[in-house]
């Protein structure tokens, strides 16, 4: 299952690396994280998604709730939550049209062109990772030359 | 109440703060070795009340105070310089978080300009560490050391204890500044005790209630939270067999009747097979371990599982339970003992199961084949166990002699049985039971030790005759790297690689060579007089007996084989 991971941590030296460290010595995977600081400076939220089985993550988010730095661990249902990633992919422009079939594609998701140069292009992407991936399939036949995503990040819905 | 506060301000160094905080943690002793960047610190036991005792190895020092905290149940301090020493304690910390043992280990750390820098004797203590102790700190200001301490004890000794690491920057020690020590704080994301469930505690008496063949496995929570009294209470009331794990061994009585002994690998063939028979454990601060349970898709299978622990990441890990209560097992047992009561449950007439039990232990107690010789480890450790009085506290090293130390040598008094466990660190027992002897001056130490793990950290014996702290060193003298030759000998057709040791070094002159008492027993009427010289001797004693290389320890369940696959003595 994949499964969005929502702590708030105390904002100190050395955190991510000890919530990273535990995956890694727990034998779990990071699909994505992001982190940032929230309204009181003293936390910060980190948003974490993984793929395992409902048992392990379970596991996990134990081992997340015992560590001492961290406030509040939550796992998120993800029909009940709000989630988005940045995602900014440079494409080649190789034929005439290509930037008008780009444009297309960017809007019908909802994103942004930046950038804009004779051989490429920037788009800025705010999707989830389904959208995001979904997008990237569409764009992969004109030729990505890079990719830069930021990973997830998420909020419940309030009264959920 | 301003003034109150700048009342209790004091300005003092950053090293003065640490053992003034330490004395107000009831401190009185530190195992360790000084060195570059720990030198303030050391000079303030100059001015303090708190003793140092000198270990020869920064590992040593380390699993000094862990036998200190595992006996004391407050944690061992152990101090060590900066770089290779702070490396050296990383197997002290790694055998602590194992075992769930309390220890505060203080390291001198490189000023703080040159952290990051590559500075001689700098190693990231820090990150190396990170997932073997509990907690950390790193002060970079003197101003912080005393909520450091306070923090790092408090959280060392509470909840599922471990050990926790105080890494100071060699300027931070020597940096003035005003204290204060704070007597109450708040650790925001720190919840060591949950309260037990009362509803869980009813279904679990129901599920023990409703079966036909209930068991209870106690493991090494049931010793750190003392619960002796309860499990005993417990065990009697509802009439049940007790199984420990090997960490557990000892958390009840081994010469009671309704005792089993440990299960798992090396468990007792009764244990074994009554474990492996029963229907519904009562599993009592245990994480499952795999040396315990053998497989783990076995093992849950066959049975139902009520798990009490006090640390909810246990639960569901490595097995699954249908009624699991968090909390301090104690607390957890209690509520137990008084649910029985309010329903007034007391079984007096012994099942169908209870009778088999005990008939099955009776079978093993009597016909479980042991070593011919005359100088067998199972009369060895028989011999020791008649001489030692009950109170005396056992710590052991890694290897044969210590499984044999499971099999054959009865815990009377419960909690006077100390193994590393979990690490299985070889070299652990002998420093470990020189810190248990600090803890517990008035009672027989003895470290029972084999000659390849004993010879890991045997210059600890400098410590003990130096500071007068006279254990006894039992060493099962094999002359080999016993557990490994026996599995070159079981599963590697007998290809001898890396482990004869052969007779070197002499053991009773390399304790004489200390200072302390050396004493070859080759017969067991020499066992028995030099057990007697070493408890009434005023210095460390070696005790050395020789035993035969080729002596298995048996019962044996294999690795990554189910309990039920036990190979017993032929």
């Amino acid at each position: 299952m994949w499964a969005i991971i929502s702590l708030l941590v105390e904002n100190k030296t050395g955190i991510l690396f000890k919530i990273t460290h535990l995956f890694r010595s727990r034998n779990f995977n990071i699909d994505s994280i992001s982190v940032g600081v929230t309204e009181n400076p003293d936390y910060s939220r980190m948003t974490i998604t993984t793929n395992s089985d409902e048992k392990r993550v379970a596991q996990i988010v134990k081992q997340l709730e015992k560590m001492i730095d961290t406030v509040e661990v939550k796992q998120l249902d993800e029909h009940k939550t709000v989630y988005r990633e940045l995602c900014l992919f440079m494409i080649k422009l190789s034929n005439a049209n290509d930037s008008m079939e780009i444009n297309k594609i960017v809007n019908a998701y909802g994103g942004k062109v930046h950038d804009v140069k004779k051989e490429s292009l920037m788009v800025e992407l705010t999707a989830t990772p389904y959208q995001i991936q979904a997008f990237e399939e569409l764009i992969k036949p004109f030729g990505i030359i890079d990719v830069a995503r930021t990973g997830v990040a998420a909020l419940q819905r309030s009264g959920s | 109440m301003a003034i109150d506060l700048i009342n209790k301000m004091e300005t003092m160094t950053g090293a003065k703060a640490l053992m003034t905080a330490m004395e107000k943690e009831g401190v009185k002793q530190v195992f360790g070795i000084p060195g570059g960047a720990n030198l303030p610190m050391y000079d303030e036991f100059a001015r303090c009340n708190i003793r140092h005792i000198l270990a020869r190895h920064e590992q040593s020092a380390s699993h000094m105070a862990d036998g200190f905290g595992r006996v004391s149940r407050k944690p061992g301090v152990c101090f060590a310089t900066s770089g290779p020493g702070a490396t050296n304690i990383l197997t002290g910390l790694a055998t602590a978080q194992a075992d769930s043992a309390p220890m505060v280990a203080v390291t001198g750390q490189v000023p703080v300009n040159m952290i990051g820098r590559d500075a001689f004797q700098e190693s990231d203590i820090i990150g190396m560490s990170n997932p073997v102790v509990k907690y950390a700190f790193q002060p970079r200001t003197p101003g912080e050391i005393p909520e450091a301490v306070r923090k790092g004890f408090y959280i060392a000794e509470t909840g599922r204890p471990g050990p926790v690491l105080i890494d100071i920057p060699k300027d931070v020690q020597t940096g003035k500044a005003e204290m204060t020590f704070p007597d109450e704080f708040k650790i925001q994301g720190y919840h060591p005790w949950a309260d037990p469930d009362i509803v869980a505690c009813e279904k679990a008496i129901d599920m023990l209630l409703n079966s036909e063949k209930p068991i209870i496995l106690a493991g090494g929570g049931t010793i750190i939270s003392s619960a002796f009294a309860e499990l005993q209470a417990i065990a009697e009331t509802l009439m049940l067999p007790v199984v420990t794990t090997f960490k557990g061994k000892g958390a009840f009585p081994e010469t009671h009747p309704l005792s089993l002994g440990p299960i798992g690998m090396h468990g007792h063939a009764e244990a074994n097979k009554m474990m492996t028979e029963a229907d519904c454990v009562l599993a009592i601060g245990t994480r499952f371990s795999d040396r315990s349970v053998g497989t783990f898709e076995a093992f849950e299978k066959r049975l139902k599982i009520i798990h009490l622990d006090v640390d909810p990441a246990e639960i569901g890990k490595n097995q699954t339970a249908q009624v699991a209560v968090v909390g301090d097992v104690k607390a957890s047992l209690r509520i137990m003992i008084k649910l029985l009561l309010q329903r007034a449950i007391k079984k007096t007439e012994e099942s169908t199961w209870i009778k088999h039990v005990k008939e099955t232990k009776a079978y093993w107690q009597e016909n479980l084949k042991i070593h011919p010789g005359e100088m067998g480890a199972a009369k060895i450790l028989r011999k020791l166990r008649e001489l030692l009085p009950a109170e005396s506290i056992i710590t052991t090293e890694v290897g044969q002699h210590q499984m044999w130390a499971s099999l054959f040598y009865d815990v009377i008094q419960p909690g006077t049985f100390f193994s590393s466990t979990g690490l299985g660190t070889m070299g652990w027992g002998f420093p470990a039971s020189i810190g248990a002897k600090v803890a517990r001056p008035d009672v027989p130490v003895v470290d029972i030790a084999g000659d390849g793990s004993f010879a890991m950290t045997e210059n600890s014996l400098a410590t003990a005759v130096l500071e007068d702290i006279p254990v006894i060193v039992f060493i099962l003298n094999n002359f080999t790297l016993g557990m490994v030759a026996q599995w070159q000998r079981t599963f590697y057709d007998r290809r001898m690689i890396g482990v004869d040791q052969k007779h070197c070094p002499d053991y009773v002159k390399l304790a004489e060579s200390y200072g302390a008492q050396g004493i070859r027993a080759q017969s067991m009427d020499e066992l028995d007089k030099a057990i007697k010289a070493a408890l009434s001797s005023d210095v460390a004693t070696v005790i050395d007996i020789p035993i035969d290389p080729e002596e298995d320890v048996l019962p044996f369940v294999a690795p990554g084989t189910p309990l039920e696959d036990m190979v017993l003595p032929s």
